[in-house]
């Protein structure tokens, strides 16, 4: 079956600087926004862009991820020849290994893309947040007529050398690849999201699997090797919201980021909607007492209490008394009466009992709270 | 435990919602934020174990089959059994089967195909977050013909005078049907009956030229039936009039009827939209009220039952309404005991106002 563009979705990643939140499930897994989790964006965007023949790579923690996107229901890709295919690292006759780099993931799967015969492959990574039409990058592809097309956001010049910035001439031609540069000579930093030539990029694969000292990554391997052989590659400005939620402080900003008026990324957009699973939980419920500010708040949930520039998720339940503000509380965390939750993250099905005072604004980064650590917290009555 | 099929036949329910059920029929009419009214008895049914219902509808059937679709939001769509919407259509020219006999005759092989020896049979209109089971156990363990499930009810509504009533003896046997306003034991529409006594009574009807398997199958037969009564004591409601809809939405705003109906037993399940969580920006005032996703907020609501995809403006106020599916109210406008269907635009500055025992209704799609 020919498909003109096969879709390649790398949720594999561990996210190690996320901490307690992918102590038990993969990056791309972890709740965001409301109802969703971070790998909705992206198969949204591919959903939207009607590209409906996706592969999902995935390899850390991956039962909470594999149950979420199932056969991709959601995101109308549950279809009879095509639709969305997990795959996860395996054994064959020759043996068989974990994925080894982002590269090396699509090495392993390129009889997976072959069946489709497909002209072109879009390579994405299931931890960003931004909506996106990949049709529009498809089409500026095939008019450069490039081997590889990378998009790329503006960066302001002060933060270019935390990110891979791409050094473009005029006409957005590539011709450097520097990562994490000391002195940027450019402020484009590459987003992650790639579409290259199948043709042109199956053969650097086959390469690449076969050097010893590759890190068999597309970043660091891949594209320095096609910039080597002096291929022809454009950057794609895309000038959207877009943000790579790696660490629990720019987890929290994200979501945070969701309350602002005036983002161009919106969860309300008919026109380009993101999809999950839905439950069946009854609408919320704002009782007397209760009072609700600059907030998003999900079905099932009870609020008695005072809600203020927080995010809540399904069937939560906030007692009377209670003050939450700049916070996150994942799905059915109960919280009792009378407490103060200020910059946290609390995770699913946390009870936290009447009184407790959380104060995430004396640290860096927000706090994160599970079942097992909320005792060990200040000002828990009963705490330490 | 023998298996147990089900049937919800709104045949004979009438369109009592004036502006409401003017484009569709009373089962279909939205309530409590993001349900319909059959959301009700089919979750109650397949949340009892019930793999296979049918749905008799008779007209104004288009958004009962929208909303109903494959049945895949109650886990119906099944490879054997799950959803079966059936509307009239009957080509046999020797038929003389009338009301929902017509139904019953013209769908038998609904019946037959199935190896369920029960069919729990409902209408639209009475509302609980229940189980069969018990009532079920209770058919078998008496070996009923028929089990009645009866509410015993502390205050007589105005909702409850079109249900029958139900006289019973000590074991739970029904000994009489009747209108007696002062019977404060009132059928629920719900009831059990064998399947292979189900098809006798339907060709008896149909011999005798009866319009009403119920009325004319059942209870005029009461005298020859083994009929049992089930008690059910849990929170209900009946929804068979614009007052009684508008008041039961009001009355779900109590905390503790939410909890009953909503949080008890199982989740009510409903077609399911993906709409977004409610966003509620830096303005918003809202107490005792229900908002369904997909909202946005940034007036002033009290008391009210917000359905998925309602926008309040800046200054507006809404007390005491219900407000369907994707209604915009602009700025500064202001609606007191209102109920508003789907899709109403309410422009800036306006004002409506209803009574508690009358409110204002606007019709669907309607720019006010």
């Amino acid at each position: 079956m020919k498909k003109e563009i096969v879709g390649m979705l790398l949720a594999g990643g561990e996210g190690k600087r996320l901490g307690l939140l992918t102590k038990h499930l993969a990056k791309p897994a972890v709740h965001f926004g409301g109802k969703y989790r971070i790998i909705d964006f992206t198969l949204s965007n591919c959903s939207n862009s009607k590209i409906h023949t996706v592969g999902v790579l995935t390899q850390y923690s991956p039962l909470e991820l594999n149950r979420h996107i199932g056969i991709g229901k959601p995101w109308d890709m549950d279809r009879q020849r095509d639709g969305l295919a997990t795959l996860s690292p395996y054994t064959a006759q020759d043996g068989g290994s974990w994925y080894k780099g982002t590269a090396d993931a699509i090495s392993q799967n390129i009889h997976y893309i072959d069946q489709y015969d497909p002209e072109y492959i879009l390579v994405i990574s299931g931890d960003h947040i931004y909506q996106m039409d990949y049709r529009k990058m498809l089409e500026q592809h095939k008019e450069t007529g490039s081997e590889a097309t990378i998009s790329v956001m503006e960066v302001p010049w002060d933060e270019a050398s935390r990110f891979g910035i791409l050094n473009t001439r005029e006409n957005l031609e590539i011709y450097e690849f520097d990562e994490k540069p000391a002195n940027p000579k450019n402020n484009l930093a590459s987003m992650g999201i790639y579409i290259f030539t199948w043709a042109s990029l199956r053969n650097y694969l086959i390469e690449d699997m076969k050097k010893e000292d590759s890190s068999h990554d597309f970043g660091k391997d891949i594209i320095p090797a096609m910039l080597n052989d002096d291929h022809r590659m454009f950057a794609y400005r895309f000038d959207g919201y877009w943000k790579d939620v790696g660490t629990v402080k720019s987890y929290w900003e994200a979501n945070m980021d969701l309350l602002e008026e005036d983002l161009s990324l919106s969860l309300n957009n008919r026109e380009w909607r993101t999809y999950s699973h839905d439950s069946h939980y009854p609408p919320h419920y704002v009782d007397q007492d209760g009072k609700v500010n600059n907030s998003l708040v999900t079905s099932g949930s009870w609020i008695s209490g005072s809600v203020n520039h927080s995010v809540l998720f399904e069937r939560v339940d906030i007692g009377k008394g209670s003050v939450v503000e700049d916070s996150i509380l994942h799905p059915s965390v109960s919280v009792g009466s009378d407490c103060t939750i200020k910059r946290a993250i609390i995770m699913e099905e946390t009870v936290i009992p009447d009184e407790t005072v959380i104060n995430g604004e004396q640290y860096d980064e927000p706090v994160v709270i599970n079942q097992q650590n909320i005792a060990d917290f200040n000002g828990v009555k009963g705490g330490r | 435990m023998k298996e147990l099929m089900g049937l919800i036949n709104i045949e004979h329910e009438h369109d009592f919602l004036e502006e409401l059920t003017y484009f569709r029929c009373g089962a279909a009419t939205p309530f409590a934020g993001r349900y319909r009214l059959i959301d009700f008895t089919l979750s109650n049914m397949v949340n009892s174990g019930v793999d296979e219902v049918a749905v008799f509808t008779n007209h104004k059937y288009r958004s009962i089959m929208d909303h109903l679709s494959t049945g895949a939001d109650w886990e119906l769509a099944r490879r054997h059994g799950g959803i079966f919407i059936l509307p009239p259509d009957w080509n046999d020219p020797s038929d003389i089967s009338k009301g929902d006999l017509r139904h019953f005759h013209n769908n038998r092989d609904y019946f037959h195909r199935s190896t369920a020896e029960h069919v729990v049979i409902s209408g639209s209109q009475f509302l609980a977050n229940m189980k069969y089971e018990r009532a079920f156990e209770r058919h078998l363990e008496t070996d009923a013909d028929v089990t009645c499930i009866t509410v015993p009810v502390e205050n007589v509504l105005p909702e409850h005078s079109p249900q029958l009533r139900i006289n019973e003896d000590e074991n739970g046997w029904v000994t009489g049907f009747s209108n007696d306003p002062e019977n404060k034991n009132v059928f629920s529409n719900v009831y059990i009956i064998k399947k292979d006594l189900l098809l006798k009574l339907v060709d008896q009807c149909i011999a005798y030229h009866k319009d009403h398997f119920f009325m004319d199958g059942i209870k005029d037969n009461l005298p020859d039936l083994a009929i049992q009564s089930f008690h059910y004591r849990g929170y209900t409601m009946f929804i068979n009039s614009v007052e009684s809809f508008y008041r039961n939405n009001m009355s779900l705003l109590e905390p503790d009827h939410f909890k009953s109906l909503f949080f008890k037993n199982h989740y009510i399940r409903t077609k399911t939209s993906n709409e977004p969580p409610v966003k509620y920006k830096e303005d918003s005032s809202v107490s005792s009220s229900m908002l369904a996703n997909g909202c946005v907020v940034e007036g002033e609501v009290q008391d009210s039952v917000l359905f998925r995809g309602v926008n309040v403006a800046k200054n507006a106020t809404i007390k005491n309404s219900v407000i369907m599916q994707r209604c915009k109210v602009e700025e500064g406008a202001y609606l007191e005991n209102v109920i508003l269907d789907k899709d109403v635009h309410v422009s800036s500055g306006q004002k409506l106002i209803g009574s508690k025992e009358k409110p204002f209704i606007a019709a669907k799609r309607q720019r006010i």
